[in-house]
């Protein structure tokens, strides 16, 4: 019956390529949660009446975030070869597609990350002031655990938009889903491929997104 | 113990300079509990932030036992905070935290180690009745509990003072009644110091010893609460006992006793303290040859005593009138004659 409706799939070239694009995603999103951590809170910190408040910095990094998330992400895949090859030592393969895909993904994540801090209630900065914490309390103890709902479903939103990147990076040689729907399936004219590439990625999607949706329900206590 | 000298804090906006805080000097005792009193925009909220620098002094010095708390460095600034207990309107819980976790925060803080923290919260939940609640998230708790843990929270490092920033503005009559309750026992079991700001007049009626209230930025008058009640000198001072005075509302009630005829006055009385005990009417009931007629009258309790508002008339010979009048200012109590205007 399979073998009728899609006579071209080949079930080991599919685990393969759902395993590389697993791969990408899931580095990728790690890469990702801490840049995006990182870039979110200088966002936050920096900005007025906050902790580091700091014109000059958060005026940079703002227009860092800016630009990254105004490049599409194939033309920022072609930009990033030189540093690519000279970071991984190749422009081919999976791992090759790993800074690209962080690079367009934290600026995306650090704007979700630095709306949920900013959600976090004024009050309770204030009030872990009023007992003495240290900026660095105030950031792993307050701001973070406080945010934590929606850092988590930032990440969820962001490991889906990943998971379209890596498909990108496919088809220009990165492997994955993305590589096996272009290679063996639109340039040999087998839409079954394609076809059953798509089932693959919307199935990992629907993945991520309930992981996600459980975490942050588990975590939220509001 | 804490000594608060020509405070102000100026506020620069784009168009104006606000003035929130103007020139305040107040000295607060060990163990008291110190009530600001103010509408909103009067700049106690501002007021109470100066104590603990969440808001930087533009001038003045505030001293706590002697140490200059606006001219510490941050991190000697950060030390003492830990010594100065705040709790607020919101109670600004951690939601991410139980009411365990919430009331070991500042230990936390403070560097104290695992083991001791435990025995230190325990004993905190059950000094604020929250005793079977440690697991609870502040989500699950109602307006009181929380503030109960808030308290708890501000208590955790053994403070020299707490500060209250409207703490019982966001709870119903009966629960703030339970959190007043509250902070007297710890006032009391812990000779602790409170600075306690409020727009409301119950609050500091029952629970403070004496009270400064302010206006426009600036205290315009302070002293004994009951002092204050009795005789308010300025008009924001005047307007905040009418609120709690029933009866200020209802002297034009009393219009109709009022009148020009000779054999009858209408007379207000203050009974303060130990003097409102006395049973006054039927002293001059049998002392003079008058009829006293009750229009209206009420009790107030304070932390100082109690005080009393009566409205009688009284009725008589002109000259026995006179006499009657001065016998009862005599006994200290303060008379005051109403007439028509």
């Amino acid at each position: 019956m399979f073998e009728t409706l899609f006579p071209n799939v080949v079930m080991e070239d599919m685990w393969v390529a759902t395993l590389e694009t697993l791969y990408m995603t899931i580095i990728a999103g790690i890469g990702t949660f801490v840049l995006g951590i990182l870039l979110g809170l200088l966002l936050f910190l920096t900005d007025q009446g906050n902790l580091w408040e700091n014109k000059f910095i958060n005026f940079i990094t703002g227009l860092v975030v800016n630009v990254f998330r105004a490049i599409p992400f194939i033309i920022l895949i072609l930009l990033l070869f030189p540093f690519t090859d000279f970071l991984m030592g190749t422009i081919r393969g999976w791992k090759a597609a790993l800074p690209a895909l962080i690079i367009g993904a934290a600026p995306f994540y650090a704007r979700l990350v630095e709306i949920g801090l900013k959600e976090v209630d004024k009050g309770v900065i204030e009030a872990a002031k009023s007992m003495g914490a240290k900026a660095s309390t105030i950031i792993f103890k307050v701001l973070l655990p406080e945010s934590m709902p929606a850092i988590i479903s930032g990440i969820t939103v962001t490991t889906i938009s990943l998971v379209g990147y890596t498909a990108m990076a496919g088809v220009i040689g990165a492997g994955g889903l993305g590589d096996l729907a272009y290679m063996k399936g639109f340039q040999s004219w087998n839409f079954d491929v394609v076809f059953v590439c798509t089932v693959f990625i919307v199935i990992l999607v629907f993945i991520f997104q309930f992981i996600g949706d459980m975490l942050s329900k588990a975590i939220d206590k509001r | 113990m804490i000594r608060i000298k020509h405070l102000s804090k100026r506020y620069k906006t784009k168009n104006q300079e606000v003035q929130a805080v103007d020139n305040v000097s107040l000295d607060i005792a060990k163990g008291e509990i110190f009530g600001v009193i103010g509408y909103s925009g009067a700049g106690k909220s501002t007021f109470v932030r100066l104590i603990n620098r969440l808001e930087e002094p533009t001038d003045g010095s505030i001293l706590i036992h002697d140490k200059d708390i606006t001219k510490m460095p941050s991190n000697q600034l950060r030390e003492k905070r830990q010594k100065i207990g705040m709790i607020f309107q919101h109670f600004n819980l951690l939601w991410s935290r139980t009411v365990y976790d919430n009331i070991a925060f500042p230990l936390e803080i403070a560097g104290v180690p695992k083991s001791k923290r435990k025995e230190k919260v325990l004993e905190l939940i059950n000094l604020v009745g929250l005793a079977g609640k440690e697991n609870a998230y502040p989500s699950q708790l109602s307006g009181g509990q929380k503030q109960r843990v808030g308290i708890a929270r501000a208590l955790a490092n053994d403070p020299e003072v707490l500060l209250c920033d409207e703490a019982t503005s966001a709870l119903d009559p009966e629960t703030t009644d339970d959190i007043l309750d509250l902070l007297v026992s710890i006032n009391k079991k812990l000779g602790l110091t409170i600075i306690l700001i409020t727009h409301e007049m119950n609050v500091i009626q029952k629970i403070c010893h004496r009270v400064a209230v302010m206006e426009n930025g600036k205290v315009v008058e302070t002293g004994e609460v009951l002092d204050v009640f009795v005789k308010p000198t300025s008009k924001t001072t005047k307007r905040f006992v009418q609120q709690l005075n029933p009866l200020e509302h209802e002297k034009d009630n009393l219009a109709a006793f009022i009148n020009d005829r000779e054999d009858s006055e209408v007379v207000k009385l203050h009974f303060i303290g130990d003097r409102a005990k006395r049973a006054l009417i039927s002293e001059v009931a049998k002392t003079f040859d008058v009829e006293i007629n009750i229009l209206q009258g009420s009790v107030t309790p304070t932390q100082e005593g109690a005080y009393g508002t009566l409205f009688v008339e009284l009725i008589g010979e002109n000259s026995v009138l006179q006499e009657t009048i001065d016998y009862m200012k005599n006994t200290g109590v303060e008379v005051e004659v109403l007439r028509n205007v």
